[in-house]
């Protein structure tokens, strides 16, 4: 399923908080179709460094590009490759004032200018995938976390992205919900679309990763197919880190 | 406790839950009421004792003057001086007056024409009878029909605005001030948030020198010393300047009531925004203000109402506005000594004004609640 086809280049790419320097000499190239868990202790820079692709944070030195589109100040560009990356975050950030249909139906409507009629069409069909299209009409208040990460993950896929990155989908959830976010990502990773999920799931890093990258201090420590990684690391942060954790 | 039947050991134990039984008398319908509410210990009866003789001394006397002993017909003789009554006469001789100001008498019917539209406006406002939408859109068109009602031109009789006043110019100068204020005032309060160091020094250089002064000041300032400062030959006539200078002043509190909205917004609701690819303008007017408005409705009511007080202070600069008209109609010699019936109309009619407004951003925030 994995193409030739490079989806995201990150070449030599640095980052400041101020002067804490928080990315450091990323180089990352990500294929069509590959499916990548990024973990790491707190404050490695995992998010930051996600967040950058779609330019929710602006880096400062080297290059990234996305679909063959680069991302600089051009506001145009900028706009383009949102509309191309879904994301979903770990506090689901969904719109408390709409309802669930009408935050999936938001973004088609309002930067694609899609017809309402067509756009509530592709979200219904969507919330059937994420298996709640019977909490069309309520408002995200009243869902459970699970329902809401759901929903978040369907109003992404509404703007037919072609890649999808996750920052910590399952860190506010309850135990018992986060199986069901975790299907419908397994679903999703089936499926063949680009995805870069921060997690610390390793259950779910092995079941569906290519690839498994380990971060620390800003920098990519380690990455590999995920059962060299985990039964092989070659770095001793690396072992240290999985032993903590499994 | 349920005392256990004897157990067989064959079928299960059944359980029987009791009935209900009513209340104790004390504890509920008038007499419970009135036990919790105003006899709950020594102290408190003794405070409703306190209360009842206060109410008692005050209510009967106040109805007297005001309803059984008032004069309510005939003319400026019907109320000799000493009368213990209220002389509602009077008002009634001075209503138009205190409505319109000196409208000249034959063209009566266009501001109450606009009156009219007016009230049944805010019906449907309040009563939710029309879509949001279209109601604001109602709502920011009117001024213009409205002025030309009032002020004539294009095949109406024009009326000079020195012949305007009354609770007509109050609302007048409350209603167009609100209606430019507020969306004023969001676009200073996004604006102090910019980060575009130039929009934010000029929003701050607004907001703080406007809200470090009284409104008085401001209004001496439009009405007096602008004209010092204008090109000559740039006439702007009174009353406009004194509107600009009640919208500037109002703005600034709206800006500062709206930034306090947009505060509570969490940074993920920009972040779930932007990476659905929306730009800037989209995100603040669909998703942002949505929600800051909806935080700060209380708040935003407030300045509603303290807007409409204000412009009582209009009469300063020479304006007749209605609390002008109130003191003015207590001065005519043919009516002296009705200065209390003057003004407890006059706060009458604020009241009635303000508290709608009040209860209908009660209302407004429980249907808000509601979704």
């Amino acid at each position: 399923m994995i193409s030739q086809d490079i989806m995201i280049q990150m070449i030599d790419v640095n980052k400041w908080y101020g002067n804490f320097h928080v990315l450091k000499e990323i180089n990352l190239t990500v294929h069509k179709g590959e499916r990548i868990v990024i973990c790491g202790p707190s404050g490695s820079g995992k998010s930051t460094l996600i967040r950058c692709i779609n330019r929710l944070e602006e880096h400062q030195e080297g290059r990234i590009i996305v679909d063959g589109i680069e991302l600089t100040k051009n506001l145009k560009n900028i706009e383009k490759i949102r509309s191309e990356v879904g994301m979903v975050f770990q506090s689901f950030n969904l719109f408390p004032h709409l309802t669930i249909l009408q935050n999936l139906t938001f973004a088609p409507i309002w930067a694609r200018r899609m017809p309402r009629a067509e756009a509530e069409k592709i979200a219904t069909k969507h919330l059937e995938r994420v298996r709640i299209p019977e909490q069309a009409d309520k408002f995200p208040g009243q869902l459970s976390g699970g329902q809401q990460q759901r929903v978040a993950i369907a109003r992404a896929l509404c703007m037919n992205p072609k890649i999808m990155l996750f920052d910590e989908p399952t860190s506010a959830l309850d135990p018992e919900m986060i199986k069901e976010v975790l299907d419908v990502m397994i679903e999703l990773a089936n499926e063949g679309i680009t995805m870069i999920c921060v997690s610390h799931e390793m259950g779910f890093a092995k079941t569906v990763a290519n690839r498994v990258i380990f971060m620390d201090g800003g920098e990519i420590v380690e990455e590999n197919e995920p059962n060299e990684f985990f039964n092989n690391p070659r770095w001793d942060r690396t072992q240290l880190f999985l032993s903590q954790i499994l | 406790m349920n005392t256990p039947p004897s157990w067989s050991g064959s079928s299960l134990l059944v359980f029987k839950p009791r009935p209900s039984l009513p209340a104790p008398r004390q504890t509920v319908g008038i007499i419970g009421w009135l036990r919790t509410n105003l006899f709950n210990g020594w102290f408190n009866s003794l405070l409703t004792v306190i209360a009842l003789g206060l109410l008692w001394q005050t209510v009967p006397p106040l109805l007297s003057w005001a309803i059984f002993d008032a004069v309510w017909t005939g003319g400026s003789d019907a109320c000799p001086p000493g009368y213990e009554g209220a002389c509602w006469v009077f008002i009634f001789n001075k209503f138009r007056v205190l409505m319109v100001g000196l409208y000249p008498g034959d063209l009566l019917w266009r501001p109450m024409l606009a009156g009219g539209i007016f009230v049944t406006l805010a019906a449907v406002t309040v009563l939710r009878l029309m879509n949001p939408g279209k109601l604001i859109a109602l709502w920011f068109l009117l001024p213009l029909p409205f002025y030309w009602l009032i002020a004539g031109g294009l095949g109406l009789t024009a009326v000079d605005q020195s012949l305007w006043g009354g609770l007509m110019l109050s609302l007048g100068l409350a209603t167009i001030g609100v209606l430019i204020s507020l969306p004023l005032g969001i676009l200073l309060a996004l604006g102090r948030r910019s980060n575009v160091a130039i929009v934010k020094s000029i929003c701050v250089g607004i907001i703080e020198p406007v809200r470090g002064v009284p409104l008085i000041t401001i209004l001496f300032m439009a009405s007096v010393m602008m004209p010092l400062f204008l090109p000559v030959g740039l006439n702007i006539n009174n009353l406009l300047r004194v509107q600009i200078g009640i919208i500037l002043f109002s703005a600034a509190y709206m800006a500062e009531v709206v930034r306090g909205g947009l505060q509570a917004i969490s940074l993920g609701q920009y972040d779930a925004a932007k990476s659905l690819g929306l730009n800037y303008w989209k995100t603040t007017a669909l998703i942002v203000l949505p929600q800051a408005l909806r935080h700060v409705i209380p708040s935003l009511i407030g300045r509603c109402i303290a807007l409409f007080k204000d412009t009582s202070l209009v009469i300063i600069v020479g304006l007749l506005d209605f609390l002008g008209m109130v003191k003015a109609s207590a001065q005519d010699p043919e009516w002296l000594g009705h200065d209390t019936e003057a003004y407890v109309f006059c706060a009458l009619v604020f009241w009635i004004i303000c508290f709608s407004m009040s209860r209908y951003g009660r209302s407004l925030e429980r249907q808000k609640e509601e979704e």
